[in-house]
């Protein structure tokens, strides 16, 4: 007898799992972000650039994720 | 066929995928492979809307501005100040105009993702954002080859500080990581986020309609679905501020690693 059936592809569960790491990063970059400025209010404007570099630089790991996905969709050749 | 076509018939297409983001030609109504779509419609309403807006906002300048010339003012201010100078330095004024122009370009190619009855960014194609990076990149090349001469420059970008011996390693990660993955990368980054960006809102708008046409019970569902399309309306709002201002201080902040003296 067949309980349940999953129906789908599996890019999803890949995707999945790429996005694990820089979604730990992304919430480092930030952690570290608040942590500075709590200790040191008057960085927030100096240190704000290099927040948003971090964040885009390990951002883009996920979403070579989304890209790749769909570029490999149809197998080579 | 198409999202643009089909997305009021009985039969939604569902899972939407990268077919979507073809759009049907304008000139000659609803055919494909012509070059003349919404997305270059739009490309050329954007740059037409930028030189007409500040061109006019700036005919009459006056010490006390109108609205007009307040937020073009403050619009190039903040690049000025807050990419430009804070970002490079002194020297920063020089590429505050190029910054600018950008920081507004993307900025108006990537609000037609939310814009009403446009809703789809040129930027969600890989061209647009291509070119943009590909002109960062010879920037920040021609920079640093002007101030340190070209094998100096070489010498900035690819030999770190290092013991001799380490060197065989990094000088490949350097290479990789300064000259292919920087233009890459912003470009990627671009043109992924608008291409999420859209991808979300057809998934929560196209599913509330699947779902509804599937069972006549799954109503709420399918208005839950909606209501968060809305929701991701403004999530992509931020998002696309913060791409536009990402890619112009990512350019300068490249630019300062072109003019900083060696490591």
């Amino acid at each position: 007898m067949q309980l349940a059936e999953v129906v789908g592809s599996t890019a999803a569960i890949g995707y999945g799992l790429a996005a694990i790491g820089p979604g730990v990063g992304v919430g480092l970059v930030f952690a570290a972000y608040i942590q500075s400025t709590a200790r040191q209010p008057e960085a927030a404007r100096i240190t704000q650039p290099f927040l948003w570099i971090g964040f885009a630089v390990v951002e883009v790991l996920a979403l070579l994720g989304i890209v790749f996905g769909f570029v490999w969709a149809n197998p080579l050749g | 066929m198409t999202g643009q076509t089909t997305v009021l018939a009985a039969e939604v297409p569902f899972p939407p995928s990268v077919e979507d983001f073809f759009l049907p030609s304008i000139a000659p109504w609803g055919q494909h492979s012509v070059w003349f779509t919404k997305i270059t419609l739009l490309l050329w309403l954007s740059v037409a809307i930028l030189i007409i807006y500040f061109l006019v906002s700036y005919r009459k300048p006056a010490l006390v501005p109108t609205k007009k010339q307040w937020l073009a003012e403050s619009v190039y201010g903040f690049v000025r100040n807050s990419i430009a100078v804070d970002m490079i330095g002194k020297e920063g004024v020089r590429f505050a105009p190029y910054l600018a122009t950008l920081f507004c370009f993307i900025f108006m190619m990537n609000i037609w993702g939310i814009v009403p009855f446009a809703q789809i960014s040129p930027n969600s194609h890989i061209a647009f954002p291509a070119v943009l990076a590909m002109i960062s990149y010879l920037l920040f090349l021609y920079v640093g080859f002007r101030k340190h001469g070209f094998l100096g420059y070489l010498k900035v970008v690819l030999v770190p500080p290092a013991p001799w011996f380490i060197l065989p390693i990094l000088v490949p990660i350097e290479f990789f990581s300064n000259l292919i993955v920087r233009p890459f990368s912003l470009a990627v980054r671009l043109f992924a986020n608008m291409f999420a960006g859209h991808m979300l809102l057809l998934v929560f708008t196209l599913g509330g309609f699947a779902m509804i046409n599937a069972n006549a019970l799954l109503a709420p569902v399918s208005i839950l679905s909606w209501v968060m399309t809305i929701a991701l309306t403004f999530l992509d709002f931020a998002i696309i501020v913060l791409q536009a201002y990402i890619f112009t201080v990512l350019t300068a902040s490249y630019v300062q690693g072109s003019l900083a003296d060696g490591h």
